[in-house]
């Protein structure tokens, strides 16, 4: 039971994730959660103001069951399955983090810094909630999917097209890990 | 019924990214910083057994449940739209340390802020709707 309520090595857990993309390939269907963005902004009715949300969105419904499973196994997971241990992030990552004003680094999942309310509640906390929210939806289906469906489907089917939206996933991450975050946050 | 089996493989991807820690925002800044092996280990052995997987399933042509053959759409061709769509992506994800899959999972852990991201990340996707034809794909 230990090992269960400790944090997975990635050896078990990329293995499993493996495992969820091809259940849901065996089932038919594809490993895809941002597609399920589109789909939410065709309920909410945006097939008003473009063909992009006219599609129909019953035949997705099996996706959004799967973000509700996601969302209901996020609960079960902290809820009844974690020791409570901090995450082992390397030192040099934690004394980074310490430059930037991040204290505590892996004591909670995310960092109280951005996604605490003192913080959220703040006009910067809440730009930088919204600002990221926004490129990662804009982004993800500008490139016709993320790190669900090019970076482990896509590449598992050895698309092309995957590989491109992968580095391209890169060069962004990149550039706003060691040029932007320090704009941000450092003083 | 038939969603059940869908909520339960949901369920399980949940636990599986919390446990992993691949929700965790400090493990997206850690692997962009190159600092540890985990998160390349992650997705590394699940590329691995993905590739080795679909191929299979190929060459001894199983049939999904539904009866089809396993056939994964092709992505549409293009280069635009995957360098432009993926670098804009890679910003989101640094910054907010979580990308779809993770952000519907943390509101499950009991992070309520992460509804912000997604109902900003619903504003992006709607905006590319209406700008989908005019932009190079």
């Amino acid at each position: 039971m230990d090992y269960i309520l400790q944090p997975w090595p990635w050896y078990v857990s990329g293995p499993l994730i493996a495992l969820v993309m091809l259940i849901l390939v065996y089932f038919g269907k594809t490993f895809g959660m941002s597609s399920n963005l589109q789909t939410l902004c065709s309920i909410g009715g945006a097939g008003k103001f473009s063909d992009y949300f006219r599609l129909d969105w019953k035949a997705q419904r099996w996706n959004l069951t799967v973000v509700l499973g996601a969302i209901l196994g996020g609960f079960i997971a902290t809820q009844y399955l974690s020791d409570g241990s901090a995450i082992a992030l390397s030192a040099e990552t934690i004394s980074d983090l310490k430059e930037l004003g991040f204290n505590n680094a892996g004591e909670m999942l995310l960092p109280p810094e951005i996604y605490s309310w003192e913080n959220v509640l703040s006009l910067k906390g809440i730009a930088i909630l919204v600002i990221a929210g926004f490129l990662v939806g804009f982004g993800t289906r500008y490139a016709g999917g993320c790190t669900s469906g090019h970076a482990i489907t896509g590449l598992s089917n050895l698309q092309l097209p995957s590989l491109i939206a992968v580095i391209g996933f890169f060069v962004g991450g990149l550039i706003m890990t060691f040029f932007i975050l320090p704009l941000i946050f450092g003083s | 019924m038939k969603f059940l089996k869908f909520l339960l493989v949901g369920i399980f991807f949940g636990i599986v990214l919390v446990k992993s820690e691949a929700v965790s925002w400090y493990r997206i800044y850690e692997m962009f910083k190159f600092q540890a092996f985990h998160m390349y280990g992650i997705i590394g052995s699940a590329v691995f057994l993905g590739v080795l997987f679909i191929w299979l399933f190929k060459k001894f042509r199983i049939k999904s449940i539904e009866g089809k053959d396993i056939d994964l759409a092709p992505k549409d061709k293009g280069l635009a739209r995957y360098i432009l769509g993926g670098t804009i992506f890679g910003f989101g994800w640094a910054l907010a340390g979580a990308c779809p899959g993770p952000m519907y999972i943390l509101v499950g852990t009991g992070v309520f802020s992460m509804f912000i991201v997604i109902a900003a990340a619903l504003l992006g996707t709607f905006t590319y709707g209406l700008l989908q034809k005019k932009l190079p794909h």
